[in-house]
């Protein structure tokens, strides 16, 4: 919403303040100002009323004339002049030599081998409207010279401020609400409103209305004939389009300087159209036309104003064409209503048409504002048009009335709310200029919230506490910390842990961290020959693309994996994110933390690669938990996961997660020589292991027996299970140190340390569990080494 | 008879001199040394001395073996030092000036600046929390004052899932969960809630270089008797200052929040060109960061808290924002990109 400096100067005297200064305050106690600040009129100057005394046509073209016009100077200037509209007798807007507009000085030069002194402007030349039809046209009787800008407003500021920042506040959506805003910020008087006394027409007959819905609040109306004027005065047309509004014709201008003025919508209707006014929905849609010539479709919804069972007007959004004020109209009725916000909010989305109307009335608008306005407007009329006549009384139904708002509340309230010292006087100075009934006795207030207040907006002591702080200012404020009670604070284990496996795989693996989108790729899976896992799906996503929630983080992975083969050769990426798995029994997401790490090799070999993951997992298990993993196979159709190699990870008798080998047909499209392996774990179950700790063992000083054998056998499981199984306390370490495969099969070389913590163990000592071990590994078909 | 020993001794002297390596030492110490050496066959001639004679005989011989001992020792010690010097020349100069392989891992920039975000609350006695992506409408909406048809509903162009559910648009989705979680100990145990819950956040809307559909915000509260606006401003300042690693100026100005009252906008001073009014800050000197508040009343009372008795403020911080800003990252969108030739870069930054 555009601002006028002007305007709001009719309303509070700020002279002798700086404007730009207090603009700055009320950005900052108010509603945000955009940065870019007009300085209306500034670019102009030397421009003056002149009169045009003679008019010929230049001989040699169809468009220019040549002009002696009188600019109150001794001689009468020559003028060539391209604008159809000139006349002898006008009196126009000229720009003397040595005048200004914009970038241009005005300075005698040869038009069309004529000399022109000077030159006559448009409106839109000195940007005061968008007519550019012709030269300015001016009605005033002043002299010849006079400055332009003595008669017209064209100086002003105009400031913008973000629509957005006002959605609390139905009060600011006119001049007069923002002048109220900086009376109270610059501590000067705010000026009541100049109306006339609508009891005047009290013997006048009513108009025949009535409200016939609860979505109305208040309908108010007035009739008026007799308006001869059609053009409205130069100052509330350059008004209006400094505010962005084009002006119209004088009743329409009218309406819309009211709404720029006090924020009250208001609009006209033909008299001969709207006699009998009723307000009301309709059991069945229909479809309606709207001034602006658009055919719109109203469902049962929609509140309209209408003439008897005839629809008229979309309530507070828009006329409708066939009531329009026409050429002939010579009575005319004035609405000024107020409705539910609500409603008008949701007619807007359904017609998909916001109108300055509607975006006011979606604020929640004061319904005591309703009479006042036409108060007002009729005051302007008559000033304008002193021939008009009010030709009804004003009829006026009131509906619902918004609850009058008290509010108690004392000083140490609002020192516990801000945290410093305001002193009683200017928390009452500050609410009585902003409009609140404020008694005060000792340190305990009591508040009447005014009426435009009171429709949403201040309702509860705390919003008393910010029109207190906003106007006394946030920079004022003191600056303190907090004294309270301190106590330690534990750190979230999943949290904690979820930080630490991020450090293990960035600073020990060297692995880059991700972040992905919690939805499933469509183009990218299809791209990869990835299924899209069926799960929840996002019901109202603009974008057709997104709708599937991810199950699992790694096929968007390896969508990432595929954009970045030519980063490297070697890399390895992770993230944690979270997935879901359906719907549990309460109808809610089954969501889950989740870390997946995808490793990409041209140099490694897949097994390489996929135990340099397999020893990621284990680090990460052996330092947060102290814990060893296990893994169990599982078998698994699926569209991205290869069928072999693909193990279940289990830590603490918990399972994890998974680890696995790409799919090949998935990698053969990442990259046809690349060997791409995927982990992915739980980080909620893994949170909830406990932390083993460090069992710390006293070495022992006597030395050790190592003792290798080897087996037969496709794994190392079940030899170390029968290993454990022995439960010989004197095992301190089995690892593997050789596998070799001959015609014979694989055989793997166990290597097993003894140590006794108190003697130097002899051979004969380890030999019986070495040889019990043996024993029952044959006895499982699992064999010595020839 | 000396004579004979001073020609052995001569000949030793001349052999020693000759020998440059240990194999060769210890064959000359054998010649002389040895059972069958030289200097031991000097006692075989003896045997035709007088007494007299052959004490003093020996003397001399005994004196040259310790003589040629001591040579060979001395030799012995000389090899070993020019081996070890010749091993040592043998080692080339390297050419340090080659660049370091910096090939290391990397973090997501969300990671880094949430980290520091983290720490310094966590400094002054912020509990760090975790909250779920996919929330109800209830914890979204509902417990922080947005009733239904409320129109800062269509402010937030929220993503819902078929069984009714969202995702989060906002990380006070989180407050109501949080405050539920520790009333009890507040009005119990007089402990202050003093949390923070950075999270992902989500918007139903076109990505643009300024735009995402997903990113990151951390939420701030703190709620005890007497929490004020000062304390507010105070808990903003110093986390922003911290987090820039300079004095940021901070200004408040009124901002419209359903569940916040008073409610505001919180700017700092452009990082850019410091206040002076730049490209980067529209030429207006400040920079829009943080909208924030004093908890609304009803907010406080869905969470079972009694606003007549306490009082708090909350925050949300666009990490996403924090991080362009303090990474210079222009297009939000790389954030989620995955490029490791943008992303690597981020390998640390405590």
């Amino acid at each position: 919403m555009f601002l006028s400096m002007n305007w709001i100067s009719d309303f509070v005297d700020l002279s002798g303040l700086d404007k730009l200064e207090l603009i700055n305050k009320f950005s900052l106690s108010t509603a945000e100002v955009e940065n870019d600040i007009a300085f209306r009129g500034s670019d102009i100057s030397g421009i003056v009323v002149a009169e045009i005394k003679s008019v010929e046509n230049h001989p040699d073209s169809k468009k220019l004339h040549l002009l002696k016009v009188d600019a109150g100077e001794a001689e009468l200037v020559d003028v060539v002049c391209g604008a159809p509209n000139v006349r002898v007798g006008m009196k126009t807007a000229f720009a003397k030599v040595g005048a200004k507009i914009g970038e241009i000085e005005i300075a005698p030069r040869k038009l069309a081998g004529y000399l022109s002194c000077g030159m006559c402007c448009s409106e839109k030349e000195l940007g005061i409207s968008d007519n550019n039809d012709g030269i300015m046209d001016i009605c005033e009787d002043v002299p010849n010279g006079t400055d332009l800008k003595s008669i017209y407003e064209i100086d002003d500021i105009v400031f913008e401020v973000d629509n957005k920042s006002l959605t609390n506040r139905p009060d600011l959506w006119g001049h007069y609400g923002i002048a109220r805003e900086f009376a109270a910020i610059s501590g000067r008087e705010l000026k009541p409103l100049d109306v006339v006394d609508l009891g005047a027409y009290n013997e006048l007959p009513k108009l025949d209305l009535k409200i016939e819905d609860p979505l109305c609040y208040r309908y108010s109306c007035l009739r008026f004939e007799n308006i001869s004027k059609h053009v409205s005065p130069m100052n509330m047309r350059i008004r209006l389009y400094y505010c962005g509004m084009r002006a119209l014709n004088l009743l329409a201008d009218l309406t819309n300087y009211l709404m720029l003025e006090m924020g009250q919508p208001m609009h006209a209707f033909d008299s001969r159209k709207v006699d009998k006014i009723r307000i009301k929905r309709f059991d069945k849609p229909f479809s309606f036309k709207t001034l602006d010539g658009a055919e719109r479709d109203i469902d049962e919804n929609t509140l309209m104003i209408c003439n008897g069972d005839t629809p008229v007007a979309i309530a507070g959004i828009m006329g409708g064409l066939d009531s329009e004020i026409v050429d002939d109209t010579s009575s005319l009725t004035l609405e000024s209503a107020t409705f539910d916000a609500s409603s008008i909010r949701k007619s807007t989305v359904r017609l998909g048409h916001r109108t300055d109307a509607s975006q006011r009335y979606e604020k929640s608008l004061d319904p005591e504002m309703t009479v006042p306005a036409i108060a007002r407007f009729v005051k302007l009329l008559l000033d304008i048009d002193s021939g008009a006549v009010v030709t009804s009384a004003l009829t006026d139904e009131y509906a619902f009335k918004y609850d009058d708002i008290e509010l108690s509340f004392n000083k140490a309230f609002v020192d516990r709310y801000t945290g410093i010292d305001i002193e009683n006087d200017r928390i009452v100075k500050t609410l009585t200029a902003l409009g609140f009934g404020v008694e005060n006795k000792a340190s305990d207030f009591k508040v009447k919230v005014p009426s435009w207040r009171a429709t949403k907006d201040v309702t509860m002591k705390a919003d008393i506490i910010e029109e207190i702080t906003r106007i006394y200012g946030y920079d004022n404020f003191a600056v303190n910390t907090a004294a309270v009670p301190l106590y330690p604070v534990r750190a979230e284990q999943e949290k904690t842990d979820e930080d630490r496996i991020k450090d293990i795989l960035v600073k020990r693996f060297s692995l880059h961290e991700l972040h992905s989108y919690v939805w499933a790729y469509y183009d990218e899976y299809k791209a990869l020959g990835i299924d899209i896992e069926p799960n929840v799906e996002l019901v109202n996503a603009t974008n057709p693309n997104i709708k599937t929630i991810r199950k699992s983080i790694v096929p968007t992975q390896l969508c990432q994996v595929k954009y970045n083969t030519a980063y490297a050769p070697d890399f390895g990426v992770f993230e944690i994110g979270r997935t879901v798995e359906g719907l549990n029994s309460d109808n809610l997401c089954d969501e889950h933390k989740k870390l997946a790490i995808t490793l990409f090799s041209k140099t490694k070999g897949m097994e390489e690669l996929y135990f340099e993951l397999r020893d990621m997992l284990a680090v990460i298990a052996d330092d947060i938990k102290h814990e060893k993993l296990t893994f169990e196979k599982i078998e698994e159709k699926s569209s991205y996961k290869h069928p072999k190699n693909l193990n279940a990870v289990y830590c603490a008798g918990i399972k994890l997660g998974e680890i696995g080998i790409a799919n090949a047909q998935v990698s053969k499209k990442i990259d046809k020589k690349a060997n791409i392996v995927f982990a992915e774990i739980d980080v909620g179950e893994f949170a909830k292991i406990r932390n083993a700790g460090i069992a710390y063992e006293e070495p022992s000083r006597f030395p050790e027996i190592e003792i290798d054998l080897s087996f037969v056998s496709e794994k190392f499981a079940p030899i170390k299970a029968e290993i454990d199984a022995a439960n010989c306390p004197l095992i301190k370490k089995v690892s593997v140190v050789d596998t070799y495969t001959d015609e014979n099969g694989k055989s793997i070389t166990v290597r097993t340390v003894f140590s006794h913590p108190e003697k130097t163990l002899t051979r004969d000592e380890v030999m019986e569990t070495v040889d019990g071990i043996i024993k029952n590994l044959e006895a499982k078909g699992i064999a010595l080494k020839g | 008879m000396s004579e004979k020993t001073a020609q052995l001794k001569a000949a030793f002297l001349d052999a020693l001199d000759t020998a440059d390596n240990m194999e060769a030492l210890e064959k000359i110490r054998v010649e002389y040394l040895g059972k069958k050496g030289l200097v031991t066959e000097l006692l075989k001639d003896m045997k035709n001395l007088t007494p007299e004679e052959k004490k003093t005989f020996g003397q001399t011989v005994n004196v040259l073996k310790e003589e040629v001992t001591d040579k060979i020792a001395e030799k012995r010690e000389a090899i070993k030092q020019a081996e070890i010097e010749r091993e040592n020349s043998l080692m080339p100069e390297f050419d340090i000036s080659v660049p370091a392989n910096l090939e290391r891992g990397s973090y997501h920039p969300i990671t880094l600046v949430q980290r520091q975000c983290e720490e310094i609350f966590k400094s002054m006695g912020f509990a760090v929390e975790d909250y779920s992506e996919i929330v109800t409408d209830y914890e979204c909406f509902e417990a922080l004052n947005i009733p239904k048809n409320h129109p800062a509903r269509d402010m937030q162009d929220t993503y819902y899932l078929e069984n009714g559910q969202l995702l989060k648009s906002h990380t006070s989705a989180a407050q109501n969960a949080i405050y539920k979680k520790y009333k009890d100990s507040l009005i119990n145990e007089g402990k202050p809630i003093k949390a923070i819950f950075p999270g992902r956040c989500f918007r139903n809307e076109a990505t643009d270089a300024c735009h995402e559909n997903t990113f990151f915000q951390m939420e701030g509260v703190m709620v005890d008797k007497n929490i004020s606006i000062s304390n507010l401003i105070f808990f903003m300042k110093t986390m922003l200052s911290e987090v820039f690693q300079k004095d940021i100026k901070v200004r408040l100005r009124p901002g419209f929040f359903p569940f916040v009252e008073p409610g505001f906008e919180l700017d700092i001073s452009c990082l850019i060109c410091g206040g002076e009014g730049c490209a980067s800050c529209k030429h207006s000197g400040w920079l829009e960061l943080c909208p924030c508040g004093m908890i609304h009343p009803e907010v406080l009372k869905a969470g079972g808290i009694d606003p007549e008795e306490y009082t708090g403020f909350a925050f949300g911080l666009g990490l996403t924002r924090l991080a362009m800003m303090k990474y210079g990252v222009r297009d939000i969108r790389d954030l989620n990109s995955g490029s490791l030739k943008s992303l690597s870069q981020f390998t640390d930054d405590k």
